[in-house]
Formats: structure tokens, C-alpha cells, sequence
């Protein structure tokens, strides 16, 4: 694999949660509604960088880093792993994977086992995994330097399973020893594991190894594990938590007597244990207070420039993205909308769902009262039914009419949205006007009102008075509406003002900093939307 | 418009637990203005929701005031209990905690109102969100129709009829009139056809509009005093900014005042006037919003905002603060500055609680360290090590903020015990 192929490529993954699936249902002849939580996502992970994926929550980010990892079946797309595809593993490589690829859970509280001392957890995917490992084809040699002893007279013999610790290449595992006389040597304390001693010679061995020294004609070391399987496992688990920030003698100790911000510090040293290419960190701080999460955010940087690792960084914290990723992915509603590199991204956002969501934040400084902010209005759609076309366009402020429609761009908005109150039926008739002042009769009003009561209506929804002929257009819909007849309302509408937005769901292009919106869309840019204003 | 509406002074609340003593707020002094919004801010486990909870009167065995005033600036309040509390009335200012508790909690609802975290869990998920506004409603109605009457808001509420509204529907308690108010709350909070939306329950709404609902119901009771415990924590961010802008709105039209607990410093940023950094019980430091954030003094507030990852630019390394939030049981609170085993520039003074000194900015500007009144000195610093080296790195044996549990730290406490007495009380 060359260094610019990507590690993990994602490819149109598909994640549906199917409801009323059960036997029941199908029984009763309901038909399984498919919640789409991820609906043809792709992109790339590139060895060594931290692929930001950001959203609200429900728009599918943590489904995404699940089914990246295999933790839930796809319905549909690939996603490559090392250049061969992950849902296609079986036995050894599915084992080499998991291996290779360990993830980071949201919640800290819920995600380390009550019962298992902090030891127990963060030697489990060890013993798993049956760590430590030995290859039989491995061969072992010791490279052998002398201070103050012949070379002659020593010799020296390693066990084959050093390649336990000691990591091969190119199929030898080589051990450094050391001789010495001891008057060279000083004092050795007889209890340190790589350091012998025997009548006059000091044996030592570079690596985490046992060394034995025995004088008989010659000089005779010994280098072997020299440990319990338990043991080394235990050391590890050691080395671990004191490389992840926490104090080695904890090992006994239980979940709940640490802190938040620890116990993600455990999470971290167990998806650290198997010597993992890959992690997949969902929300890693967002159960934590802001100074512990700096803290974390520290360690989570250090270790990846420490082990080479290659992150999936799944937040809803647009300042922890910016801080930590080299490339971000922005979702909404189970699509990708835009990604690119972050300095990019947070400074020039193109698509409106980004700049909506970088506006959003309030800014930890006293200018923010004052900061011009355009936040959206309404909540995001449901993945049950999610909008045609752009699923942003309903709550798109920058939604494009068509073309030759002359009203402006915050009036379209508004007219968007009563449109999607009709075709959504969710308009309620009882409260318009003055009190009594129209009849409704099975909840439509009679023909003779129909027109007084669209007029009053319209005031109701929309908040900016529209030109001669849309107000026209608009009135004559909501005319039909109070008669009860919506599909004929949503037709005039739709007629008037069917947005390119709707039709088409905008493609994802494929440059440096691809978005999936019409607005950079060229052609739709030359026949009807006015440039982006920018 | 600085007439002051609440102060509080000297205000301690302990938790009686198993384990000891919780100081959950110790010594803490507040001013609010009337129409002004305060912020308080701090980590999880500071103090922070506790002390709004005792503004309102809302701390429940085991806790307890213990000391401190909460003077409540409301004339016709002032001149109904004079007679009777003489000593609770100074000028139009009441006493909150020496009137008897039946007053309280008249004033809970029309006075004081709250907003709480997680609007999914604040809803009773068997009753329709606008009957439930609407019973608020009713209870404030029945309440102004005979102010000093406390009986009044809960008469209708005994317990025969307890007992019947599992079988009736509660509906019945609720007049028409409420509801048409109750709808008119949800549309003045941006609910959209209130009126059919008022008939839902709280599963069918999303968090943000949930959130929109239990502010309509706070909003019953017209209240002069909105506490907002953590109203946006639960929320997205483009929910978050609808919720705001739309506190910022009430809060325009109403004059309301509001007091803010958060643990978002831009939050804080985007709707304080006036903020309070609150550390292991204590606020360490007070002032405007320009104190707390240009001008801050106390290495805590420092850390808080040096621990914000920057959105505006691609940051190099976070500078967080080391250690955990400490333990707030009494016997494990050495006599010292509450931060200096975490503080980067402890220093031999901080040995002494210190008292609130005048910061450098506005008058309003208060801090909790011996740095207001002298520079940091190298000579004078503790030795790294000085608390034992397990406070200074990540080790925290007091995981639980709340302090439900029994883990001794001998180390820090004795190695502190000769800090020569200062301010606590």
C-alpha cells in the first residue's frame, strides 16, 4: 500500500433500522418502515490523520463509526480496510481486524464493565486476542557487544518466543546483550529483570527481557520472556495506564472510584492494548467537563503522533473538531453535505448547513453578544421520511428559487416553508381569525368564506407581504385549503414554486473539498439559481 | 434599571450525608439586578445547580441552608410580612430564609420559576404537554386570586382527589380559561399551531421544543426571576441557538430576570450581563462579563477559558487545567484556597482560605485569590510536589462530584493542616 492510498475508504454505506419488522407486523400486513440512519455516505481515511465526522445529533455519525468497525451489519455499500473489504472477513483476518481497528465509546460510565478491576479491563482484549504472540518462522538471534570480556568466551542462546516482545524484522527478532566485567559493570541490583550477574561478568539485555548469566569454561547468557503469560499482560496493562495518565497501582482498583475524565482515560489505554492502526472515537469528551476534556484531547494527540495512529473523530463539537482533525466530514440526515480540511472548512464553509452550524456556536468571548448570527429555524426531518432532494432544503435559508421568481431570497424561505406545512397537512384551521369568526363545518370552512379566511390565513403564516402575484398564487392556495382540498393546494404550489432543491438530491463531487449542494452546482447555477452570494 | 431584585449573602448549603459533610455551597455572595441576566458558570460538581436550587428554595434533606441571607427586593411582599417578621424586613428587601416556609413557597411560580436540564425528564409523559402548562397556570391563578393565601394554590389539590385522577381524567382541573392561556404561552415560546400541539404529549415533541414547553410553563406564573438550570446542555447547537435567542427575546419583552447555570462558557458569553466563576462551592470570582473574561485574575478562570478549544482558529496545544474537580466533604476540604493543589501559581499565601479581594476591573469585579492583591512570585511558590504527587496528575480519588462516597485522602489533608487559619468561616 503506497502512502497515499487511503486506510479506510468508505463506499455509498447504507444503515437502515427497520421498524415494525417484527412477526407481528408482518402478520398484521404492516409494511417495515426503514429509518435511514445512514443513506450512502463515502469518504476516505488516510493513514495517520484524523478524519473529523460532525453533526446533530440523530444525522447518523456514531451509526457511521459502528458500521465502519463492523459492529452493525450494512444494508448496503463497502466499507476497505487496508485495501480489502470488512464485511467480507472471516475467522483470522475478521480477528486481525478487530485487532487493528478498536474504537472509544461516548459514555464512560456505561462503557467499562462495574464488576472488572481496571487491571481485568484493560487486559481483556489481550487475553482476547491471546496476546502475547509468537510466530514460530520467527527466528531469534542476539547481537552480542562485550566491555572489558573477550568475545570469544561468551556465548550466547535466545528462546524462540522473544519475538513475544521483541517486534521482527524481516523475520528476526534480534535481542541487544551486553557483557561486561564487573569492574566495568558497578554494582547490579540483583532484582531488575534485564541485568545478571556471575563471578566477575554482568550480562545484560537492551529489550524488556529476562537475561541469565552462568560461568562455566566460557561465559553462557540466557535470554528468555522470563515471565507468565499473566504477568506480561499485567505489564502491560501497566505500561498502559501510566502512558495514558494514570498512576500504575491502580490496577485493583474498580470503575467507580475514578472520575469521568479517568475512566475515558481507561477506555482509551484498552483500545490502545492491541497495538491498533485504527480507533474510532465516538464523542470521546463529551461527557466530560471542559478542563478534563482539554486534558484527554492533549493525550488523544500525543498518542497518535506516539503510535501512528489514524483517527475517526465522530463529535458534535464543532470547536473539538477544529481542534483536533486534519479533514472534516459535516452530516446531515444521513448524508455527507461537505468535506475538507478543516482550516478550509471552518473558514470558508460552502454549504449553508455548515456556515448555519459554525454561526451557532457561541463563541467563549464578550464580542459574542454582538456577533452577527444567522442560526436556522425548525427542527431537523425525520429519517422515517426524509425530504426529496437536499434533505437540508427545508430548513435551508439559502434554498434557491427558481429562476426568474421575483421575490427575495428570505420571502422564497418563508414560502418554502408554508409549502411544506401544506403538503404536510400541518396546517390547523380551528384558530384562524377572530374569534367565531368563520364556521367550520367537518373542519373546512364553507365556499362563501373560503377567500376571507385564506386572506386571514396567509397573515397568519407568512410575515412578510408578498408582490400583486404571488399573494395571488398564495391566496388562491389557501382558498383550497379552507375547502378541504390540500392535494389541490400542494399542486398550485408546487407548480409556482418547485425548487431545483427538491428535485434533485445534490451529488457530492469529487475534488479536494467536495459539498453536495446545488448552489456549487454549475449547471444548475447557469439555469436558474442566482450565484451564491459570497 | 440597577435596582437590585436579589441578594444574597453568605449563603451555605450542606449535604448531611453517610459519608459526612457535603459543603456544596459555602460563603457564596450574589447581586442581581432586575432585568438583567447573571450567569453562573463552573464544572461539574462546583456548586453550581445547588446554588441555584437554594435561590428557589428547592434543596431537600439531606441538604440544608445552613447560613446566609437571600434578600428579595418586592415591596407588597416586604409590607405583608412586616407585621409579623419584622426582623426578616428591611426596606422593600425580604428575608427569604427567615419568613416561615408557607411564604416561600407562595413566591415559587409567581416570583422565582424554573428551568431544568433535561426537558425529556421534567415532563410527566402521561399528561399532555398543555394540560401540564396549563395546571401551572391554574395554580398561579388560584394563587393571585388570594395572594397571601397559601392554602389557596392547594386546596383542590387533596388527596381524595389525588386518588380520583388516577381514574378521571386530570383534565378536569384544568379550567378552559388556563388552557386558552397555557396556548398562548406555547405560542409566545414559538411553538407552531400551538393549539393542536397543546393536546400532544411530551413524546411527540422534540427536545428543543420541549425545552420551548417547560419555558412556557415557567413563564406561568408571569415570574420576576427565571432560573435557568442548564437550559441548552440537552440540546443541538442550532437548537441551542433558537433557545437562547429565544430567552433573549422574552427577556426583552418581559424585563424578566434571569440567572443562568451553565458549564458553557460561550453561553455565558452570549446572554450575561454579569457572571460568576464558581469553584468546589465557592464563587472565585464575579464580576461583568468583561472582568470574568478579559480582565480575569484567579488562575481558574484562566485554566476554564485556556481548556476551550478555539473555533475561530486551528489551535496548537490546549492548556487544561491538571487534576479533577476536588472533593466537597467537609473533612477533606483542608483550610487553604480550595484551587492551589491544582493551581499553577500556588503559591506560600494560598495557604490561608483567602477572602474576595476587589479585582482590577470594574467596581463589580471580586476574586477569591492573593493574586488581586500581589504579583506571583517564583520565591514564593510551592514546590511541585507540595500536595503529593498524586493531585498533580490525573489521579482523582474523588470521582463522585456529589461526594456519595468514602474514599480517604490522607495526604493532602494532613499536609495542610498547619496552613494558618484564615477567612472560613
Amino acid at each position: 500500500m503506497s502512502a497515499d492510498d487511503p486506510l479506510v475508504r468508505v463506499d455509498g454505506l447504507e444503515k437502515y433500522f427497520w421498524e415494525n419488522d417484527s412477526v407481528l407486523d408482518r402478520l398484521l400486513g404492516d409494511d417495515p418502515v426503514p429509518v435511514r440512519a445512514v443513506d450512502g455516505v463515502s469518504f476516505d481515511i488516510r493513514p495517520g490523520e484524523t478524519l473529523g465526522l460532525v453533526g446533530e445529533s440523530g444525522c447518523g455519525k456514531s451509526t457511521t463509526g459502528e458500521t465502519v468497525l463492523r459492529l452493525q451489519e450494512p444494508t448496503d455499500g463497502d466499507v476497505a480496510f487496508d485495501g480489502s473489504s470488512v464485511y467480507d472477513l472471516e475467522g483470522k483476518s475478521l480477528t486481525e481486524f478487530r485487532r487493528n481497528a478498536q474504537v472509544v465509546f461516548q459514555d464512560p460510565f456505561s462503557s467499562l464493565d462495574p464488576r472488572m478491576t481496571i487491571g481485568g479491563i484493560v487486559t481483556q482484549p489481550l487475553e482476547i486476542h491471546d496476546w502475547p504472540w509468537t510466530d514460530a518462522d520467527v527466528e531469534s538471534r542476539a547481537e552480542l557487544r562485550t566491555d572489558g570480556i573477550s568475545a570469544d568466551i561468551v556465548s550466547v542462546t535466545v528462546d524462540d518466543d522473544v519475538d513475544k516482545l521483541v517486534s521482527p524484522v524481516d523475520g528476526v527478532a534480534t535481542v541487544h546483550v551486553t557483557v561486561r566485567s564487573s569492574d566495568v559493570a558497578g554494582d547490579v541490583d540483583p532484582d531488575e529483570r534485564g541485568i545478571a550477574e556471575a563471578e566477575g561478568a554482568v550480562a545484560e539485555v537492551a529489550e524488556d527481557l529476562s537475561i541469565d548469566v552462568e560461568r562455566g569454561d566460557g561465559i553462557e547468557v540466557h535470554v528468555s520472556v522470563g515471565r507468565s503469560t499473566k504477568q506480561l499482560r499485567l505489564d502491560r496493562a501497566r505500561d498502559l495506564l501510566e502512558r495514558v495518565g494514570l498512576s500504575v497501582d491502580q490496577l485493583d482498583r474498580y470503575p467507580h472510584e475514578f472520575s469521568g475524565g479517568q475512566r475515558q482515560r481507561i477506555g482509551i489505554a484498552r483500545a490502545l492494548a492491541l497495538e491498533p492502526e485504527f480507533m474510532v472515537l465516538d464523542e470521546p469528551t463529551s461527557a466530560l467537563d471542559v478542563s478534563v476534556q482539554a486534558q484527554v484531547l492533549n493525550l488523544l494527540n500525543d498518542l497518535q503522533t506516539e503510535f501512528d495512529l489514524t483517527y475517526l473523530l465522530i463529535s458534535h463539537d464543532l470547536s473539538v473538531i477544529r481542534h483536533v482533525c486534519d479533514r472534516v466530514a459535516v452530516m446531515y440526515l444521513g448524508e455527507i453535505v461537505e468535506i475538507g480540511p478543516v482550516d478550509e472548512l471552518f473558514e470558508d464553509p460552502k454549504h449553508p448547513y455548515t456556515r448555519a452550524l459554525l454561526d451557532s456556536v457561541p463563541r467563549a468571548s464578550t464580542d459574542e453578544r454582538d456577533r452577527e448570527r444567522e442560526t436556522l429555524s425548525g427542527d431537523v426531518p425525520s429519517p422515517r421520511d426524509p425530504p426529496s432532494g437536499c434533505r437540508f432544503r427545508t430548513r435551508c435559508p439559502k434554498v434557491i428559487p427558481p429562476a426568474d421568481l421575483e421575490i427575495d431570497q428570505e420571502t422564497f424561505r418563508e414560502l418554502m416553508t408554508l409549502r411544506e406545512r401544506v403538503e404536510s397537512r400541518d396546517i390547523s384551521l380551528e384558530t384562524v381569525g377572530d374569534e367565531d369568526e368563520f364556521d367550520l363545518e367537518g373542519g373546512t370552512v364553507v365556499a362563501a368564506d373560503a377567500d376571507a379566511f385564506a386572506r386571514a390565513l396567509k397573515g397568519r403564516l407568512l410575515e412578510t407581504e408578498l408582490p400583486p402575484r404571488h399573494d395571488e398564487i398564495v391566496e388562491d392556495a389557501l382558498a383550497s385549503v379552507a375547502v378541504g382540498d390540500w392535494e389541490e393546494a400542494t399542486e398550485r404550489l408546487r407548480e409556482e414554486y418547485e425548487s431545483v432543491c427538491e428535485r434533485q438530491n445534490p451529488a457530492l463531487e469529487a475534488d479536494d473539498h467536495p459539498v453536495a449542494c446545488h448552489l456549487y452546482d454549475e449547471e444548475a447555477g447557469r439555469r436558474e439559481a442566482p450565484a451564491p452570494e459570497r | 434599571m440597577t435596582e437590585d431584585i436579589l441578594r444574597v449573602n453568605g449563603l451555605s448549603t450542606r449535604f448531611f450525608t453517610e459519608q459526612g459533610q457535603v459543603n456544596a455551597v459555602s460563603d457564596l455572595d450574589l447581586r442581581i439586578e432586575r432585568g438583567e441576566v447573571v450567569g453562573i458558570v463552573g464544572e461539574s460538581g462546583s456548586g453550581k445547580s445547588v446554588t441555584a436550587r437554594s435561590v428557589i428554595d428547592l434543596i431537600e434533606s439531606p441538604g440544608e441552608i445552613t447560613e446566609g441571607e437571600i434578600w428579595f427586593n418586592e415591596p407588597d411582599l416586604a409590607d405583608a410580612v412586616a407585621d409579623d417578621y419584622p426582623e426578616a424586613v428591611d426596606g422593600s428587601f425580604v428575608n427569604l430564609l427567615e419568613v416561615p416556609k408557607q411564604v416561600r413557597r407562595s413566591l415559587r411560580g409567581s416570583s422565582f420559576s424554573m428551568i431544568f436540564q433535561d426537558p425529556e425528564s421534567s415532563f410527566n409523559p402521561s399528561l399532555t404537554v398543555g394540560e401540564q402548562i396549563a395546571e401551572a397556570v391554574e395554580v398561579q391563578q388560584r394563587a393571585s386570586a388570594n395572594p397571601r393565601s397559601t392554602r389557596a394554590k392547594t386546596q383542590e389539590y387533596s388527596l381524595g382527589r389525588l386518588m380520583l385522577s388516577t381514574v378521571l381524567p386530570s383534565k378536569k382541573y384544568v379550567s378552559e380559561a388556563s388552557r386558552e392561556r397555557a396556548i398562548e404561552l406555547l405560542e409566545l415560546v414559538g411553538i407552531p399551531d400551538p393549539v393542536e400541539r397543546a393536546d400532544e404529549y411530551p413524546h411527540e415533541y422534540s427536545g428543543g421544543m420541549l425545552q420551548r414547553a417547560m419555558i412556557a410553563q415557567a413563564l406561568a406564573g408571569e415570574p420576576d426571576i427565571l432560573v435557568a438550570d442548564e437550559p441548552t446542555t440537552a440540546l443541538d447547537v442550532t437548537i441551542q441557538a433558537q433557545v437562547l435567542d429565544l430567552l433573549d427575546d422574552l427577556q426583552d419583552e418581559t424585563g424578566m430576570t434571569i440567572l443562568l447555570i451553565t458549564h458553557n462558557l460561550g453561553v455565558v458569553a452570549r446572554m450575561c450581563n454579569r457572571v460568576g466563576v464558581m469553584y468546589a462551592g465557592e464563587i472565585v470570582e464575579r464580576g461583568t462579563l468583561e472582568d470574568v473574561f478579559d480582565d480575569h485574575v484567579h488562575p481558574y478562570t484562566e485554566g476554564l477559558l485556556g481548556s476551550i478549544p478555539d473555533l475561530e482558529s486551528a489551535g496548537g496545544r490546549l492548556e487544561p487545567i491538571p487534576g479533577n474537580v476536588p472533593s466537597l466533604l467537609d473533612h477533606e476540604m483542608p483550610d487553604r484556597c480550595y484551587f492551589a493543589d491544582r493551581c499553577p501559581k500556588a503559591m506560600e499565601d494560598c495557604l490561608s482560605h483567602p477572602p474576595e479581594y476587589e479585582g482590577r476591573g470594574t467596581d463589580e469585579h471580586e476574586v477569591r485569590c492573593v493574586l488581586a492583591t500581589q504579583e506571583y512570585s517564583e520565591a514564593r511558590a510551592l514546590s511541585a510536589d507540595y500536595f503529593g504527587k498524586d493531585d498533580r496528575t490525573a489521579v482523582d480519588k474523588h470521582a463522585d462530584p456529589d461526594g456519595f462516597e468514602d474514599d480517604v485522602q490522607p495526604e493532602r489533608a494532613e499536609s495542610t493542616v498547619e496552613g494558618s487559619g484564615g477567612e472560613r468561616r
